[in-house]
Parts: structure tokens; C-alpha cells; sequence
């Protein structure tokens, strides 16, 4: 009990330094957190897709689009189940401010494809049966305040006009992985509307999401996709879900690249702030260390009271730490609003931020702890702080 | 009497050195971070402001936002075309380009990964209404056939796209004849090549955008309202200069947000750095606090010394993080823009305003920091301070 008790007492010898330091690695712990929970939501996308399902889009960009024709023939295609289909829509609501992702789909096939958008089926069959009517997610009408039987107008960035939606059905994620801020309607009816007034752009499909039997034989699969179409006016490229997102956070992936450094920028700032304060309390205490020595206590026991204050006091910040992240992350979450459709702290966040609070006190305590080991004992008793 | 002398109280700062370097180390961090972010976020909008010309006049349609989801089809763009307003070039002929614009997805040159490159029909006048655009190897592309021309930013860092090398997109292969530099702009993130060419090869029927020169640079509210209320058209003009700026408004909004909101987080732990610092050298100096105040200088001037320290050592901090940053400016990135759905490269810039934010930044943080420590060594009686061991 004795080493315990004599390292609570020495952390506690200066109770304003010691408390200062432990809120300064709560700050850092916490935002190193947040950090990471940023870094994970950008991945949200690709977390939260299955690998059941395909995505087929045409070979030059997702600028371009491909002919309904194909849907009929990536379904003969062996090994798929079901396809669907999806235009993005890209209009304003209101003002540019207030962006969310909106895609026109084949409602039926596209919401069988994706159990994870949970709808009552009144709900489900009211948005069926209106052609006008749209389907959101929780997130998105809580933001906006939408009830059911609200009209909701978007003004068309890439389909010309202003379109009027009625809401017909909200859908809740099936669990906290899902993305709740998007907002669905019938292709059919954009591609009437669109054909009745530019012929030319009707009939086209933004990407084919396919479903196939054995997810084992997705890479044949997009293979044999992408030859029936080879050297056709549009084509295809297909990949799976995941490789489709992922190919969205390649984009901004210098960005991310940035926010994980800055993360880890963070620990080393309050590493310093945490290896000046043991230096401090070291240099102070050289005289006691050279009594313990003279009293028959070796190098090593010297250290390991460094390194035990240290960790302690790092373990300590990191674990308040870990437990402010929480209700902040929902506050930022909450302030973000559509931004991050999928914010939550993760298991592997709260692993990484104590091994992060762990190091802190290993690397801080490391200098002072060896200066404490070797100091001679006349030097040591002669020292003043 | 007067205060305590500056040297006196830079030479507290060489006592402890170990500790100085750690909590100025820290704050240099700090800075590095809120300068560095500063950077991006005005070599991006440098980027794109630049890349507009003041008396260019930019035709979209009405609230596509970018180029690339606007269309403008031939019968638009030829009233647009007829209108007095447009320069003429030297050879008489009117300065305007109307270009196809599409995105195509190509691979990163170090990483494989895809991104979206803007590519660009251009004609001749386009290249006239361009002056910064200049061809620094091979040469131009022959109209009427399947040669681009490349940005520099491009030909780096994307495979296929160097000199020499061919693309592969809308079932032919194009052949790079050239690369260009158009200095900090946005061009440099673009490929180029025949307007006509691209739009048969895309099935194209529409231009994306029309761009001319305005004769005279006053006239421009007239030319918009011209256009714009023009019911044969649905389209709207814009000075290109903030047609570019307004497309890197959001990126560069949400760099500096982020950005800042990151160091003032961050300095929260530098500033804890510092108090930690100064109330150590407040507690081990007491006895001479105490002789300083018995020898007649005033609780202010003890007050100002230890503020003084405070400050210099953020100000330490703030030079070396700013250095660090300086050296910041040889590298570029390379990202997609949120707004256009493309691949846009651009630099870090120091500007004076931001070398001014982040000294006064770190100055802050030496002054939080300080100020506490500094008024505990102000408020100390004489006689107990020189009677402490």
C-alpha cells in the first residue's frame, strides 16, 4: 500500500498544477476524440453499406448518365436478384445553406433493396400510390420541422423549375449507422416531367444499384455487368456499394488526411504540457529522491514513482476526458445538424484516446524519470528547487 | 520607480530552458495549426479569384450554380452572341467562347484512386479571354481533332494526363499535346481540348456556358439585365471573377471553421502550458519578488515583469510556429471542391494579415496565461515573501 499511497500524496503536493494538467488532457483527450468521430463520419457511407448490393454508374464520371434500357438487362445478367435505380436530384431548398442529399428512385424496388430505411407501411403505401409524394429521414424532417402531408418545394439545379413534393412516409435508420438526412422520390415521376419538357434527357438512370445472391461473387459479377455494355455510347462501371462510397471519400481525402493529423498534433501539444510539469516536479524534489537512495532505495523505484504519477495523472485526464466526449459529440451532432448524417463515438475512438492518455503520461514522465534515477546522492541532497 | 528591465525579464526565461522549450514548443504548435489552416483557406480563395477575369462575363443557366450541371443550348448561345456589349479581338472577331464542360473520372498518378477532372471545350477566343493560360510544354491542340492539352496540376498528378501520354474517355483516345500553366488559377485543375470535338464524343447537344469580354466594364448591370430578361432566355450572368469566388465559398468556409475552431481548442491546452510555467516561476521566485518590491518597484511593475514574461514566451511560441508554417508555402494540395463535384489544386498563402492574426494569437495565449500567475506575484505582501524559504 505504500507506493500507491505516496504517489496520490505526491500528485497532490501542488493541487493546482496537477489539476491544471489534468484539464489540460481532458481538453486534449476530448478533442482528440471528436477528431476521430469526425474522421468516422466521413467513412459513415461506406460503414453503413452492404455487400449484397452493387453500384453500376457510367464509365466516364457520375456526370453522365446511362439509358433505361440497361436496367432490363443487368437484371439477365446471372447472379442478380433485383435491380433499382437512382438520379441524384441536387435541388435548394430555400437557400444553398440547407443542403441535402435528394435522389429520384424507383421507389418500390429501391426501398425493398435497403431494409435498413424502416417505414410503417401506411406510411409506405401512401408515398406508393403519390406520385408527387417523398419519403425523408427522421434527421432531416426533425431539422426542418416537416410533418407528414407537408409540401415541400425544391428549386432544381441540374432538372430546371421549382418541384413541389408532398411528404408522404419518414423512415428511422435501423440502427445508429444508418444515414437519416436523405430525401427520396419517384423517378417516374421527374422522367415525366423531364421528358415532357427536354425529350432528350428523359429515360436516362444516374446509377443502377444492383442486388446479387452471393455477395462471394461481386467482383465476376461487375465484370460481366460492365462487358454487356463495352463499347457502348455509356459505359458502365460497377463496383460494390462500399468501393462506391469509398470512391466519394477518396475525393476529400486530403481533408481527412489534414483532421487526422491535427488529431494527433493535439497529443503531442499537451505531451509537452504534461513532460513540463513532471520536469517541474522532478527538479523539486532531486533532494528527496537522494534521501530515498541514502536510505537504500534503488534507481529503479526512483523511476517508477515518476512513471506512477505520471500515467495517474494522465489516466485520470484521459478518462474524464473520455466521458466529456459523449455529451459533446451529441452537441456538435446536434449544432451540425444534416451535415454528418452519421455522428457517434465509437468503440475504437474511446481504445485509441486511452492508449493516447497512456502514452502522454509514459512519454512525459520519460526524461524526468531518468534524470530522477541517476541523480547522485550528494548532488541530490545539495539540490535546491 | 520605474519598471523592471526587459533584459531582466527575458534572462527568466534562459533559466529554465528545459521548460521554456516545452510550453513555447507547445504554443508553436499551436500557431502552426491556426496559421497553417489561415493558408489554406486564402491560397484556396486566391485560387479561384484568380481565376476570373474582372471584365469577363460568365452565362449559366438560371440557378444551375456551376458550369458543369448548366446548359446553354445553340440557339441561347447565339443570342447571347448577338449582343453589342462583347469585345472583338484582334481580328475583328467577337470575344466570346462558348464551351462544353463535363466532368470525367480519372485515376490519382501515386494513388489509384479516382477523382473528377474537369474537362473543358475550348476554342480559340476562350483561350484570348484567358491570358494567364500559357502552354509551357509541347503545344496547343489542333482543332478539329482528338488532341487535349493538359493543366499542370493535372499532368502531376494524374495518370495518363502527362505529355505524351492518352486519356481513354467517351470510346476515343486522346492524346496529350500539351501542358499548360495558368499560374495560381483554377485552370491549372482543368484538361482542355476542341469544343466541337468534346461535344460530338460526349452526344452532346448543349454548350455549358458562354463566356465573353465586355467591351466596356460599366456596362455590365445593363448586359445582365439584358439577358436576363430576355424571355427567349433562361439563363443568368455573372462577373466571372465572382462566379469563381462564390464556388469556393463553402470549401474555404468550412476549412476555416474547422480550423479555427481546432486551435482555439488546442490553445486551451497551450494556455494551461503556460500557467503552469508561470505559477512555477512565481513560486520559486518569491523571495525575490519580494526583494524587487523592498528595493521600491510597484505591485504594477511586478505585475507587467511577470506579464512580460508571459507574452515573450508566447510570442517565442507564435515566431516558431510561423516558421514552421512559412515553410508551409512549398506544398500544394490537391482536393475535391464540395461545390463543383471537381478536383481542385491549390497552395498555402501567407498573407501579412495572417502573419499579424497569428502573432496577436499567440500572444493572447501568453497573456491568459500569464495573467493569473502574474497578478498572484503582484498581490504578495513583502514581508511574507521575503520570509519564505
Amino acid at each position: 500500500m505504500f507506493v500507491p499511497l505516496m504517489v496520490l500524496k505526491n500528485a497532490f503536493r501542488h493541487k493546482l498544477r496537477t489539476s491544471l494538467t489534468v484539464v489540460g488532457i481532458i481538453v486534449a483527450i476530448t478533442a482528440f476524440g471528436l477528431l476521430r468521430t469526425i474522421v468516422d463520419a466521413w467513412y459513415a457511407g461506406a460503414e453503413a453499406t452492404s455487400s449484397a448490393r452493387l453500384v453500376s454508374r457510367n464509365a466516364i464520371s457520375l456526370v453522365f448518365s446511362m439509358p433505361l434500357t440497361y436496367a432490363q438487362k443487368i437484371r439477365q445478367v446471372p447472379g442478380v436478384t433485383a435491380v433499382s435505380w437512382a438520379n441524384w436530384f441536387g435541388g435548394v431548398y430555400i437557400t444553398e445553406r440547407n443542403f441535402f442529399p435528394q435522389f429520384a428512385i424507383d421507389a418500390a424496388t429501391y426501398l425493398d433493396m435497403y431494409p435498413e430505411f424502416v417505414l410503417k407501411p401506411e406510411e409506405r403505401k401512401a408515398f406508393l400510390v403519390d406520385r408527387r409524394g417523398a419519403v425523408v429521414g427522421r434527421k432531416l424532417a426533425d431539422q426542418y420541422g416537416w410533418k407528414l402531408g407537408d409540401q415541400i418545394p425544391l428549386r432544381g439545379t441540374i432538372f430546371p423549375g421549382t418541384w413541389t413534393f408532398t411528404l408522404r412516409a419518414i423512415y428511422d435508420g435501423v440502427d445508429a449507422k444508418t444515414d437519416e438526412t436523405q430525401f427520396f422520390f419517384h423517378w417516374q415521376f421527374l422522367n415525366e416531367t423531364v421528358k415532357a419538357r427536354f425529350p432528350r434527357r428523359g429515360d436516362q438512370i444516374g446509377v443502377y444499384v444492383v442486388e446479387i445472391r452471393d455477395p462471394t461473387q461481386a467482383a465476376a459479377i461487375s465484370q460481366d455487368i460492365d462487358a454487356t455494355f463495352k463499347n457502348s455510347l455509356a459505359e458502365t462501371l460497377t463496383e460494390t456499394e462500399k468501393a462506391f462510397q469509398l470512391g466519394f471519400v477518396a475525393m476529400t481525402e486530403a481533408i481527412l488526411v489534414a483532421v487526422q493529423a491535427v488529431s494527433f498534433v493535439v497529443i503531442v501539444i499537451i505531451m509537452a504540457v504534461m513532460a513540463n510539469t513532471m520536469a517541474m516536479t522532478a527538479r523539486e524534489r532531486y533532494s528527496e529522491y537522494a534521501t530515498m537512495k541514502a536510505l537504500g532505495f534503488g534507481q529503479g523505484f526512483v523511476a517508477l514513482l515518476v512513471f506512477a504519477e505520471s500515467i495517474g495523472i494522465a489516466l485520470a485526464g484521459g478518462a474524464l476526458g473520455i466521458l466529456l466526449t459523449f455529451p459533446l459529440a451529441n452537441i456538435f451532432a446536434g449544432a451540425m445538424g444534416t451535415l454528418f448524417p452519421v455522428f457517434f463515438v465509437s468503440r475504437e475512438t474511446v481504445l485509441m484516446q486511452l492508449g493516447a492518455s497512456l502514452v502522454i503520461g509514459v512519454v512525459a514522465a520519460a526524461v524526468p524519470a531518468w534524470r530522477a534515477a541517476r541523480v547522485r546522492i550528494v548532488d541530490g541532497l545539495r539540490a535546491i528547487a | 520607480m520605474s519598471n523592471v528591465p526587459l533584459s531582466y525579464i527575458a534572462r527568466n526565461l534562459t533559466a529554465r530552458k528545459l521548460t521554456t522549450a516545452l510550453t513555447a514548443g507547445g504554443m508553436a504548435l499551436v500557431v502552426y495549426v491556426f496559421a497553417t489552416v489561415l493558408m489554406l483557406s486564402a491560397g484556396l480563395e486566391e485560387t479561384l479569384v484568380a481565376t476570373g477575369q474582372p471584365d469577363n462575363v460568365i452565362v449559366i443557366r438560371r440557378s444551375s450554380q456551376t458550369e458543369v450541371q448548366s446548359g446553354v443550348d445553340r440557339a441561347s448561345a447565339a443570342i447571347v452572341e448577338s449582343l453589342p456589349d462583347i469585345a472583338t479581338g484582334a481580328d475583328g472577331r467577337k470575344l466570346i467562347s462558348k464551351e462544353p464542360v463535363v466532368l470525367i473520372s480519372l485515376p490519382k498518378r501515386d494513388s489509384g484512386k479516382a477523382s473528377n477532372v474537369v474537362i473543358r471545350g475550348a476554342t480559340q477566343a476562350g483561350l484570348e479571354l484567358r491570358p494567364q493560360v500559357r502552354i509551357v510544354e509541347g503545344r496547343m491542340f489542333q482543332p478539329g481533332t482528338s488532341e487535349i492539352i493538359a493543366g499542370r496540376s493535372i499532368a502531376n498528378g494524374f495518370r495518363g494526363a502527362a505529355l505524351g501520354e492518352t486519356l481513354r474517355f467517351a470510346q476515343r483516345d486522346w492524346t496529350v499535346v500539351g501542358v499548360f500553366d495558368a499560374g495560381r488559377t483554377g485552370f491549372n485543375s482543368e484538361i482542355w481540348g476542341d469544343a466541337e470535338q468534346l461535344l460530338q464524343a460526349f452526344r452532346r447537344v448543349a454548350f455549358s456556358a458562354a463566356i465573353f469580354k465586355l467591351a466596356d466594364d460599366s456596362r455590365f448591370d445593363a448586359v445582365k439585365e439584358q439577358i436576363e430578361s430576355d424571355p427567349r432566355l433562361q439563363l443568368e450572368a455573372k462577373r466571372e471573377t465572382l462566379f469563381y469566388a462564390d464556388q469556393s465559398a463553402a470549401l474555404s468556409k468550412f476549412i476555416s471553421y474547422l480550423g479555427i475552431t481546432i486551435s482555439v481548442i488546442f490553445s486551451i491546452g497551450a494556455i494551461i502550458g503556460a500557467m503552469i510555467t508561470m505559477y512555477a516561476s512565481v513560486a520559486s521566485r518569491t523571495n525575490e519578488i519580494g526583494t524587487l518590491r523592498a528595493l521600491g518597484f510597484s505591485r504594477a511593475s511586478i505585475m507587467v515583469a511577470f506579464l512580460g514574461e508571459a507574452l515573450l514566451l508566447g510570442l517565442v511560441g507564435g515566431l516558431i510556429g510561423l516558421v514552421g508554417a512559412a515553410f508551409m508555402q512549398a506544398f500544394s494540395i490537391s482536393t475535391m471542391n464540395f461545390q463543383t463535384f471537381a478536383e481542385i489544386a491549390f497552395g498555402f498563402t501567407l498573407t501579412p494579415g495572417i502573419i499579424a492574426a497569428s502573432i496577436a494569437f499567440a500572444l493572447i495565449m501568453g497573456f491568459v496565461g500569464g495573467f493569473l500567475p502574474a497578478a498572484r506575484a503582484a498581490r504578495m505582501k513583502i514581508v511574507d515573501a521575503l520570509r519564505a524559504a
